[in-house]
């Protein structure tokens, strides 16, 4: 192993940087969801306070109880959770059979069709989304398209419903799922199909027995990589959404900006990292050992 | 030859491409329609590049992508440098305890949804305004230590994964001829990781400039970025000029793209050439 000058200076920087804008602001966060909120800048008031003599620690539960109160939250979080489900398993079942044929064509082409994948995600998320607005619009292309066709006669409100929202979020996440796909489906050992072949498991047999079990590992990765930043998803349920796609990264964002609640809003955030704790220490988790190479 | 009945017309494939039109064909109809001469979107009236003019000669949106553009270059560099560190940390560092708290807080703010990383540093800069005076006001400098923040777990990533292929043996020879190993580092090490340090650069650089919600959390009135000026004139209704917008966008990043393909294979075939001289000569 290479001696590395000054370990301490190239592990310090990077950990110091995280520490301090990563860990030690969600330990903010938790603090303010206990604050009460008031009119003022900034609008909380200190958790601890000195008077008299004595220091208090004034925590309020407040928030929560007014979140737990209001069935808005709750319909906001089950919402959030239900989209990124439903997401998650929409784009498993488009993007699977994208990643397998990638990882089955010919290995001097696979960069190009991963390439292929990649492109649009590295373009505007935000003018991604925007394109879809023209296409899914009462007199948009699509109607206007299947009208022409003549498949249909009044034109379909697709636009600010749920159906909107999944097109939305299947078409900006499916490379998230589609590369850890691939990464995971191009090590398989092919000499492993050879053996179900020759055994009698040819085909889709030897797909479902042998293909699907292995990647397993791919598509949970994939999952995680939709399904945790789709729960916080806040720009497509307002651009493409509708009454009914009532998103707690929309919430979160309104009492932030347009209601000026800071304490409620904080008190969203540790509820949603809350819920978001298990799939994340196990994205972590899986993701730790893979960077570090499975000492 | 019944292994290989997924080859040819086979039903992955013509999946494989209905998904790509699925992805191009939003991109392709926005490119189409900015040359619509008609303000309605979605009616074609004719060919113009009026859109195009309006587009430059809007100042507040030329500002926000000039402001976009600085901050997603600062941005890049810094997360390049953390993202190195932390990568040779993962990598080349023996297992510890603190080795497992730094990799798992690397690896967090790639699936943390933007919303809690945006609220959580806003009131982190809140704070630090109240008890240590800076930052007073919210600007590019926030933006920027903010788009670090996430960007360098994503080259890290990147890097990472290069590290790990890269054979020791180069470096350990040159340190046994006799240089320092900083000096190997800079005439090894460095030269050898180029590629991915320039695609972590790209990716750390398009993460920052399409960022939306963290970076309206960490703003204040002083700076706006492109994509923040652009979700206020989508919500208004939408617009033929940011299909212009839009269009070049789409352009410079597919020749960015395709730049860095070219270059990466070019490098590849150069390698394994001097693979092949080094066989000859043996």
């Amino acid at each position: 192993m290479m001696k590395i000058p000054g370990r301490r200076f190239v592990m310090g920087i990077p950990f110091a940087w995280l520490l301090l804008f990563f860990v030690v602001p969600f330990l903010i966060v938790l603090k303010i969801s206990l604050s009460e909120s008031i009119v003022g800048i900034p609008p909380y008031k200190p958790l601890l306070e000195w008077a008299d003599d004595t220091l208090k620690v004034v925590m309020n539960f407040g928030n929560f109880v007014w979140l737990a109160g209001d069935g808005l939250y709750f319909d906001a979080y089950f919402n959030s959770l239900k989209v990124a489900a439903i997401s998650t398993l929409l784009c498993l079942l488009v993007g699977y059979p994208m990643a397998y044929a990638i990882a089955r064509a010919k290995p001097s082409t696979q960069p190009a069709l991963l390439l292929l994948i990649m492109l649009p995600s590295w373009t505007s998320f935000l003018i991604r989304i925007y394109a879809w607005i023209g296409i899914l619009k009462n007199q948009g292309l699509l109607n206007q398209f299947l009208m022409w066709l003549g498949v249909i006669h009044e034109p379909l409100h697709i636009l600010n419903t749920n159906t909107a929202l999944y097109i939305g979020v299947v078409y900006a996440y499916l490379p998230f799922m589609v590369l850890p796909l691939y990464a995971n489906l191009s090590r398989h050992d092919q000499s492993l199909l050879e053996a179900a072949s020759d055994l009698g498991a040819r085909g889709w047999k030897a797909f479902f027995t042998v293909t699907l079990p292995l990647s397993k590992a791919g598509m949970i990765a994939g999952a995680m990589l939709v399904f945790i930043p789709v729960v916080g998803e806040f720009v497509i349920p307002e651009l493409l959404g509708g009454p009914q796609s009532l998103m707690i990264g929309k919430v979160l964002w309104n009492e932030f900006f347009a209601n000026r609640d800071w304490p409620v809003a904080a008190a969203l955030a540790v509820v949603m990292l809350a819920l978001l704790c298990l799939p994340i220490a196990y994205f972590n988790h899986q993701q730790a050992k893979e960077l570090e190479g499975e000492q | 030859m019944s292994r290989f009945s997924l080859r040819g017309l086979s039903p992955a494939r013509v999946w494989f491409v209905l998904g790509l039109i699925f992805l191009y064909a939003p991109m392709v109809i926005l490119i189409i329609y900015s040359f619509n001469s008609a303000r309605v979107v979605t009616v074609w009236a004719g060919f113009s590049t009026k859109w195009y003019g309006e587009l430059f000669s809007d100042n507040q949106l030329m500002s926000a992508v000039w402001v976009s553009l600085r901050v997603a270059f600062f941005t890049a560099c810094t997360a390049v440098v953390l993202g190195t560190m932390a990568a040779f940390v993962l990598v080349r560092f023996r297992p510890s305890r603190w080795k497992t708290a730094f990799s798992s807080m690397v690896t967090a703010p790639l699936v943390m949804p933007d919303v809690i990383i945006g609220l959580s540093l806003l009131l982190l800069f809140v704070a630090m305004a109240n008890t240590l005076g800076w930052p007073q006001d919210r600007g590019m400098v926030t933006i920027w230590i903010a788009h670090v923040t996430f960007c360098s777990a994503y080259a890290a990533v990147v890097i990472t994964s290069r590290l790990r292929e890269m054979d020791l043996s180069l470096e350990e020879a040159a340190m046994d001829l006799g240089a320092a190993p900083f000096k190997t580092f800079m005439t090894i090490t460095l030269p050898l990781l180029t590629p991915a340090l320039a695609a972590a650069w790209l990716l750390s650089f398009t993460l920052s400039i399409d960022d939306l919600v963290i970076a309206s959390f960490v703003s204040g009135p002083g700076a706006t970025t492109l994509p923040m000026e652009v979700f206020s004139s989508v919500r208004m209704g939408i617009s033929p000029k940011v299909n212009a917008l839009a269009t070049l966008i789409i352009l410079v990043v597919s020749l960015a793209a395709f730049i860095s393909w070219l270059l990466v294979r070019r490098a590849e075939k150069r390698r394994s050439n001097d693979l092949k001289a080094l066989k000859g000569t043996a």
